[in-house]
């Protein structure tokens, strides 16, 4: 038997959660966006909260979380760093600025780094394209990013 | 109906308004190639997801092609379903899909009965010009089924028959793109998760990626120990289906040639699970006269309705769904379970030889079966009553690599005492059956007359739940029936909600009952297939001299000589179970 632990103010939020959305199953995309906001990422643990409440299976809620991009399950950083990869953003060098992100982090996508600082994400067009290659810290948008500006991103954020 | 007429393939026809070109083209004879699609029409089990595109179909008028499962047919539609265009695009997505698929035909266990090869063969690809990535994932294995999505061509058939049909909700797809895979919940092993071995998901997977772990070398092993005594017991289900995997026509009862091959195969005694299903219905009837009889006497505590307990998979499930429900079921052990804890002990003591000594090897249609005698309430001193199960399909390899000419097999009789059995025992083959042979007997010890009739056609049939009042001599007796776990969900909820009417409850696992069950030889989506089987086994049933349980004269001589009576301490200790909360709990740091 499996068994697993929340914090029992949070595991009551997600539940207030779920059910400010009626503990339907359709809405399960709509509450893991608010139990991400929670919680930050989408644990093992609160998927099966969410499975419980809403009576559908866990595998079909893991199915959900794996497909879409914007779902995680690792914790991000204090400063989440996410690189639009989509078409203009690419064809305009934002594999090089990734890779330079990678480079100064010592990070792969989708990892955080060991102090929780900084964590990197690749998306898929957030609708700026006239700003590719485009780069968001947190809810900051920085435009027309070549490789050799990232060192200075980065330092923005690293005396916080 | 509204009929609407349509041209396939230059003839033209009518179908009913909402066919789909699949069916319509089937009517005339034309058989359209299909991967993903799957059905048993009869059942109401449909997979339709039109993600193979091996369907394709070329309808005038429209710009793409339209995949023939799941496009229904429009008042004058002109298809054609071998044009070029066709061909050539079925072919690029054959070709596509083979790209993404490991090459060892040779020494999959699938093989031979694959319909990705069979498809292969047809379209007659002799090389595969795309190359790249291969998909690569690790190879699962748990106590009854293996999953290497290797070979997936996600088609989701085992995904629709976990969640739609039995609502286990165990696979889904997970990730996206060329990673996408059907996998559990965080990709867990389906040790750890709440699959209940069903094999349903084996049953219509059309490669290898789902495969039941296979126990026969462990048997042959066994059979060459000289030291080891080995006993074999088939299950019901068995004799009306492995006549398939020799060519035989559906529904053929090959129970005489099933006991000849067993006793070339070298087994010691060949048994039969159905004196032990004469052995659960002493049992599981006393429990259930019991219950009822408090119930009748005003005991406002007792438990009804009484749940069977036969069936492994449908106890892992509620195990993991309904485990506030855990003292509903009986707790009579499956005839699997008993028949191995009497060969055990009974038996073995009788051929005085210690049980270490025994190996006792069973013949199920099952999957669950290979878990269910792994469970260590079933082991003394960590020795299994059962030693090994394995199914219908791994005895058929067994028999075909041992030069066993199996039609050409005289019909020969089971061994006594452990061989001999009732037609009651035989039903519990099929949905309905259990309760049935509950019945027969529960209703003669209860008024101490004889049955007039003893078969209960009302208690028959293939609908997924259904429902028959038996009057007991004046107290009608409401009996529910569901086969297939999503059916039996809605009787449990009901049973949970305490809206439930009825006194007893039989539940089988797998659409149809064993005779449906995943180790069963593969039906394709033929429903006429497991129709075929029920048939066969209600006709062993009447062609027997002993109809009831109670009536076998080795079942009386086992409670005179060794038991004491049903229900007795002795009994419980060896033919009844327990059963456990495998709920994930949630709790609160």
């Amino acid at each position: 038997m499996a068994e697993i632990k929340l914090p029992e103010n949070k595991l009551n939020q997600l539940k207030e959660i779920c059910k400010s959305f009626d503990n339907k199953a359709g809405e399960l995309i709509n509450v893991l966006h608010k139990a991400q906001e929670l919680f930050g990422y989408l644990p093992a643990e609160v998927q099966e909260v969410v499975a419980a409440e809403l009576n559908t299976p866990v595998a079909h809620v893991f199915g959900v979380v794996s497909f879409y991009s914007f779902f995680t399950m690792t914790p991000r950083g204090r400063f989440p760093i996410s690189i639009c990869l989509g078409t203009a953003c690419y064809v305009r060098g934002a594999e090089k600025v990734s890779d330079e992100f990678k480079r100064l982090l010592n990070l792969k996508l989708g990892e955080t780094s060991a102090d929780g600082k900084f964590s990197l994400t690749g998306l898929r067009c957030v609708g700026a394209c006239g700003l590719a290659p485009v780069v968001l810290v947190g809810a900051k948008v920085y435009g027309r990013i070549a490789p050799e500006n990232v060192k200075d991103i980065i330092k923005e954020y690293e005396e916080l | 109906m509204e009929q609407i007429k349509v041209t396939i393939d230059k003839k033209t026809l009518e179908v009913p308004k909402g066919t789909t070109i699949l069916a319509a083209a089937k009517t005339i004879g034309i058989d359209i190639p299909t991967l993903c699609y799957f059905s048993l029409g009869d059942m109401k089990i449909e997979n339709k997801p039109g993600g193979c595109r091996i369907c394709v179909v070329e309808v005038e008028g429209r710009r793409n092609l339209a995949p023939a499962c799941a496009t229904e047919c429009t008042p004058n539609m002109m298809v054609k379903t071998n044009s070029m265009r066709v061909l050539n695009a079925r072919r690029t997505v054959l070709e596509l899909i083979l790209s993404d698929h490991p090459f060892d035909c040779l020494i999959c266990a699938k093989s031979g009965n694959c319909e990705l090869q069979d498809m292969a063969h047809r379209f007659g690809v002799r090389e595969i010009p795309y190359h790249g990535e291969q998909s690569k994932y690790r190879v699962d294995t748990s106590p009854s089924i293996i999953r290497d999505v290797d070979k997936c061509i996600m088609c989701r058939r085992c995904e629709m028959m976990c969640n739609t049909v039995q609502t286990v909700g165990t696979l889904s797809a997970i990730n996206r793109g060329f990673e996408a895979v059907v996998a559990t919940a965080f990709e867990m092993n389906l040790e750890k998760s709440s699959c209940t071995y069903c094999g349903q998901c084996v049953a219509v997977c059309p490669t290898g990626a789902l495969t039941e772990v296979d126990h026969t070398r462990q048997v042959i092993s066994a059979l060459a120990d000289p030291k080891k005594t080995v006993i074999v017991q088939t299950a019901p289900a068995v004799r009306a289906a492995l006549g398939e995997e020799f060519g035989l026509e559906a529904g053929s009862l090959v129970t005489g040639k099933m006991v000849a091959a067993l006793r070339e195969l070298g087994f010691d005694y060949i048994f039969d699970t159905d004196f032990a299903a004469d052995l659960t219905i002493m049992e599981e009837g006393t429990e259930l006269l019991s219950r009822l009889n408090k119930h009748l006497a005003g005991d406002k505590e007792v438990k009804l309705p009484i749940l069977t307990s036969c069936c492994p998979a449908w106890v892992n499930f509620f195990e993991h769904n309904f485990p506030e429900l855990k003292d509903i079921p009986s707790t009579a052990r499956s005839p699997q379970q008993m028949f191995g804890a009497i060969a055990k002990t009974f038996y073995a003591e009788k051929l005085g030889i210690s049980r270490e000594n025994m190996v006792v090897v069973s013949i199920m249609p099952c999957l669950a079966k290979k878990y269910e005698c792994q469970r260590d309430e079933f082991k003394t001193d960590g020795n299994p009553d059962v030693d090994f199960a394995i199914s219908t399909r791994e005895l058929a390899n067994f028999i075909k690599q041992a030069n066993i000419d199996f039609n050409a097999l005289p019909d020969e009789d089971f061994d006594n005492p452990l061989g001999v059995s009732s037609g009651a025992a035989v039903i519990f083959g099929t949905t309905g059956g259990v309760i049935e042979a509950a019945v027969r007997t529960a209703y003669e010890i209860q008024t101490g007359k004889s049955l007039e009739k003893v078969d209960f056609d009302e208690l028959r049939g293939m609908e997924g739940i259904r429902e028959a009042t038996i009057d007991v001599d004046g107290f009608p007796m409401r009996i529910g029936i569901a086969h297939g776990l999503g059916n039996a969900r809605k009787l449990l909820e009901d049973v949970r909600d305490g809206k439930s009417q009825f006194h007893a409850i039989e539940i089988m696992a797998c659409p149809g009952g064993c005779i449906g069950g995943g180790g069963q030889p593969l039906h394709h989506g033929d429903s006429s297939i497991l129709m075929a089987r029920q048939k066969a086994i209600y006709c062993e049933d009447a062609g027997k001299t002993i109809r009831k349980s109670h009536e076998n004269p080795y079942i009386k001589e086992l409670y005179e000589k060794f038991l004491g009576k049903p229900m007795s301490e002795k009994a419980h200790h060896l033919l009844h179970t327990h059963y456990f909360d495998k709920r994930t709990k949630i709790t609160i740091e």
